[in-house]
């Protein structure tokens, strides 16, 4: 959440004690206070009465008001992950996956809830020249080559500054080569001219093997290379990395002492780190140590049908139906014809994902973070009972269904909070088997396909199907499986009213059928 | 493959879903987050003297433990001190001192005996082999002993040439030492220096090149910067994010509970009510401690829950609002009196008493489970420096444990007063607790454990040592 004073931010100021006490006091006279971003001894008397609070009716979160009326409030409901914008800075030759790096960190950053957007320069030169001949754009006696390159860089980091001041990012990953000292320095004082920090990663890799299953990953496929056949493709790309290797001066222990960076070296087998300044670098920091780019698959599937789904009721801890164990033993029949060496099976504490584990016959772990989501006080109701005794609450669920907290339960965007530690430890890991429920699945779904906040609470996740998520290139690809066991159909879209106002009917217009 | 569905129970205490049978495949203790350890592990330091080998050992060793992973510490000095009764001066450190040389190394082995039944008989999963380690040879016999028994090994590195921070050092933890008992500072510290150039001799850092198959990281001049070589497993990644989060800058921590609530005065657990006019006048007194407190960037951090958020507001200035610092959620309980919830539920206040920490209410948690919860909050603890978190009961009584090293026996118990703040200064290896009680009466929310756990006990048995309200 951003302070309202923009230019304060930007100076990477926090806002003054002054700032808050002058919104803050409705009924007490507020004394002229020196300003100061603490809590030092001032004459200044305490406001007589606090000052009221009300209860947000979509996330439930207490804040000061005045006549009944939110006031202009600064709080930040998630740890403040920095108190000024971060500019991300990849450094390294070609094919060192800087452009992988970028987008996962980004989708990462974006999941959590921090704004983030890659800058990936060779897309603007992509645009400027239109058509790419050769590697001999990037010899670096090219001059004209190298004034579009300049350009180009320029252009991204004026997008990064509207980015970061007018559009409300919080990360900007600029992804470029950086490879010499001369054009990092022009990035680090464009960062402090502007108020922003700077964070390097550096992808280092000497390992043949390496870089060319990354050019036959990423490069072949890339626009500069559609009408060439492999090898002319391989070889040209080669010849690219040649014209940077000269001028190459990486991050040095000495030199950059005093910048902040992490330096990956042989796709995370050995990790630099120097002076990470706050938070978010540190989560940062933490996501990169763990990630890797070893293949495995990932799989995700719902408990089987459970008695409650049969009756169209949600949350509670009931077991499976009748159908519901028919799936998992065709789950298990499934996973045994993957023929995975070394799954981990993981479910959540609740009945029916246990159960569903049980049918496969194999060690599973429980995690009590992959419950579903708590719906409060409407824990195991139909959406008909919900419409009856809560429609207001039924009705701003519906007009946003991320942020939206059931009264005495969570909101999807608390289950994200929740699942982080599941997807670190995803990263961390291999070929794992997730058995989990509805509005969990939506949400890690969303992490691996990158969706919004917006589109992730209405993400189709039904019973009785596997998706099985293959990391490829810059993404992930999604095989749907449907294991051939009816059950209820559990998705509720949106309904076309939202209003507070609007009839049942309209309300409960996209409940699925249930018994 | 067996065709027949297992049976689900539900272990009464945790709330656990197990198979009715003994399963082999439900392998792990409850808990609410798996244990990612298979084989067990050894954390061998590495530095010369007064680079903070010790007091990363013991912070370390205080974190795992806290967060559920049995860890313990063997700090060689201290079997050398047991070994030979008195110290006479640096000379015993003196490469060419072969009795003494003998000794020491006798003390590693010895040393190494007792990692090895700590991780076979005691259930052990972390050992922290605190050393100087700083020769390649002690370091392969480590190795050596570790390969043999199927250990995996992590090596943590200090390196530090800031004189300055060496002197502080040796001020804070080396005088005092049983070592240097009835010397004059100034012989001590000259003493020590002299102790260190021993080392010095010897010492050969993890190498770059030669090291590269081992896993390790090290630290250069108190976290400035980090090189982290082949992270192996989930526990060694936990062990570098948190290494890499500590600092040794000094800061004061201060933990509240948020002034006294309704609920609170007529005996109710959980609930999200507002603050009693007594709880009100707290805050206002918060407000002015903290104030005279003097404090240039002080942090605030609260729940979500109406009374802390109160309790902030009242200080006039920013705060953060942390859903992980919401009080244990009580499940079906919630909102009762003791006395109402042994008239509903007397099987479960019995469970509760015989096991607080792993007690799960129905539909809400346990101490176990808010220890996971609360953990980012202890790691974000550990990034920050000055920061007052007013909070809940059980919150802090989690909070409190993992600054104070109590056990998961102790932790339920742990005295949290209504209006009382708790001031935490880190000092050498451990942490200074100033309780400051605001002069603002509030009830008692303290429930002792009861002499009878039973289930089968009497009404008043149970609610023997409820403590009084309205």
């Amino acid at each position: 959440m951003k302070d309202p004073s923009p230019s304060a931010q930007l100076r990477g100021e926090r806002p003054s004690v002054a700032a808050a006490a002058a919104a803050a006091s409705s009924s007490s006279t507020s004394a002229s206070t020196p300003p100061g971003a603490g809590m030092e001894d001032k004459a200044q008397a305490s406001p007589a009465t606090p000052r009221e609070l009300t209860q947000n009716p979509l996330k439930k979160i207490w804040m000061p008001c005045k006549n009944g009326l939110p006031e202009n409030y600064i709080s930040q409901r998630k740890v403040c992950m920095t108190n000024c914008p971060t500019l991300i800075v990849t450094v390294g030759l070609p094919a060192r996956g800087k452009t992988y790096i970028s987008k996962k960190l980004t989708r990462y950053l974006n999941w959590i809830g921090v704004p983030t957007r890659e800058f990936n320069v060779g897309q603007y030169r992509r645009e400027y020249v239109k058509i790419y001949e050769s590697f001999e754009f990037f010899r670096p006696d090219n001059e004209e080559g190298l004034k579009i390159r300049q350009q180009c860089a320029s252009e991204a980091l004026n997008d990064v500054r509207q980015y970061l001041t007018d559009e409300g990012g919080q990360v900007a990953v600029f992804d470029a080569t950086n490879t010499t000292r001369e054009r990092r320095e022009t990035i680090i004082q464009f960062a402090e001219h502007n108020g922003f920090k700077v964070f390097f990663v550096e992808s280092v890799c000497e390992d043949p093997d390496v870089i060319q299953e990354n050019i036959v990953q990423v490069k072949l496929g890339s626009p500069d290379y559609t009408n060439c056949n492999t090898e002319e493709a391989v070889e040209d790309f080669m010849k690219r990395i040649q014209c940077y290797e000269n001028s190459y001066e990486t991050l040095d222990e000495a030199l950059d002492r005093d910048l902040s960076y992490i330096k990956i070296m042989d796709v995370g087998r050995r990790y630099l780190v120097n002076r990470v300044l706050d938070h978010v670098q540190s989560r940062i920091v933490y996501y990169l140590m763990n990630i890797h780019i070893t293949p495995r698959s990932i799989y995700l599937c719902r408990h089987g049908e459970s008695e409650l789904n049969v009756k169209g009721r949600i949350g509670g801890d009931s077991g499976l139906s009748a159908r519901g164990k028919e799936f998992a033993k065709y789950l298990s029949q499934f996973i045994q014809a993957q023929g995975i060496s070394d799954l981990k099976v993981w479910t959540s504490q609740m009945k029916r994902t246990i159960q569903t584990a049980e049918a496969l016959n194999v060690p599973y772990e429980q995690w009590k973070v992959l419950n579903e989501i708590d719906a409060g006080v409407c824990e195991e109701m139909m959406y008909e009972e919900i419409q009856d005794h809560y429609p207001l609450e039924f009705a701003l669920r519906d007009q946003d269904k991320y942020r939206y907290r059931y009264p005495k339960g969570e909101s999807y965007e608390d289950l994200v909070q929740r699942l982080e530690p599941v997807i670190m430890e995803l990263e961390r890991q291999e070929n794992v088997l997730v058995v989990c429920h509805q509005a969990v699945m939506r949400c890690l779904l969303a992490y691996f396909l990158d969706k919004t906040a917006e589109e992730l609470p209405y993400l189709k996740c039904p019973l009785h199907t596997v998706l099985k998520l293959t990391p490829v290139a810059y993404g992930c690809k999604v095989e749907s499986i449907c294991l051939n066991v009816d059950a209820v159909n559990t998705h509720r879209e949106k309904p076309e009213n939202v209003h507070v106002s609007r009839m049942s009917a309209e309300a409960l217009l996209t409940v699925p059928a249930h018994q | 493959m067996s065709q027949k569905q297992t049976k689900l129970t539900q272990n009464p205490l945790q709330k656990i879903w197990v198979p009715r049978m003994n399963s082999k495949l439900y392998r792990r203790r409850g808990s609410s987050v798996p244990q990612f350890t298979n084989s067990p592990t050894m954390i061998v330091m590495v530095g010369l003297p007064a680079r903070g080998k010790t007091y990363i050992s013991k912070k370390l060793t205080r974190y795992l433990n806290w967060i559920g992973v049995p860890t313990k510490v063997f700090n060689v000095g201290q079997y050398r001190r047991d070994a030979t009764q008195a110290y006479n001066n640096y000379e015993f450190f003196r490469p060419d001192n072969e009795e003494a040389m003998k000794i020491r190394k006798a003390c590693a082995i010895a040393a190494l005996k007792d990692v090895r039944a700590y991780f076979d008989r005691q259930e052990g999963q972390v050992a922290v082999f605190d050393a100087t380690n700083t020769t390649t040879q002690r370091r392969e016999v480590i190795l050596h002993f570790a390969k043999e028994a199927g250990y995996k090994v992590f090596f943590v590195e200090s390196i530090c040439d800031d004189p300055e921070i060496i002197a502080e050092n040796i001020k804070q933890v080396k005088i005092s030492s049983p070592d240097y008992i009835g010397c004059d500072k100034e012989e001590a510290v000259a003493d020590f220096l002299k102790r260190i150039e021993c080392y010095k001799v010897t010492y050969v850092p993890l190498d770059d090149d030669k090291d590269r198959s081992l896993s390790y990281i090290k630290i250069f001049n108190v976290g400035s910067r980090y090189l982290v070589n082949r992270v192996q497993d989930h526990i060694q990644s936990r062990i570098v994010y948190y290494l890499m989060n500590i600092h040794v800058t000094p800061r004061s921590i201060y933990l509240s509970r948020h002034g006294e609530s309704e609920l609170n005065l007529v005996g109710s657990i959980g609930g999200d009510s507002g603050l009693s006019p007594r709880g009100n006048k707290f805050a206002c007194a918060l407000g002015m401690y903290m104030r005279g407190q003097n404090i240039s960037e002080l942090k605030v951090w609260t729940s979500h829950m109406k009374r802390t958020i109160q309790t902030a507001e009242a200080l006039g200035v920013q705060y953060e609002q942390w859903k992980a610092l919401n009080e244990i959620d009580a499940g079906v309980c919630e909102e009762m009196t003791y006395e109402k919830i042994q008239e509903h539920y007397p099987e479960e206040f019995a469970l509760r008493d015989q096991d607080k920490y792993r007690y799960r209410y129905p539909k809400g948690e346990s101490y176990e489970d808010l220890v996971q919860r609360l953990e980012p909050v202890i790691m974000e603890l550990e990034r920050q420096e000055n920061v007052l978190v007013i909070c809940h009961q059980a919150v802090m009584r989690c909070l409190l444990a993992y600054f104070l090293d109590k056990s998961a026996d102790e932790l339920p118990y742990l005295k949290c007063p209504l209006h009382t703040v708790l001031k935490l200064t880190p000092v050498a290896y451990g942490c200074k607790v100033e309780s400051v009680f605001l002069n603002i009466e509030a009830v008692n929310t303290h429930r002792d454990k009861p002499i009878n756990v039973d289930v089968s006990r009497g009404p008043e048995e149970a609610l023997e040592t409820v403590p009084d309200h309205i």
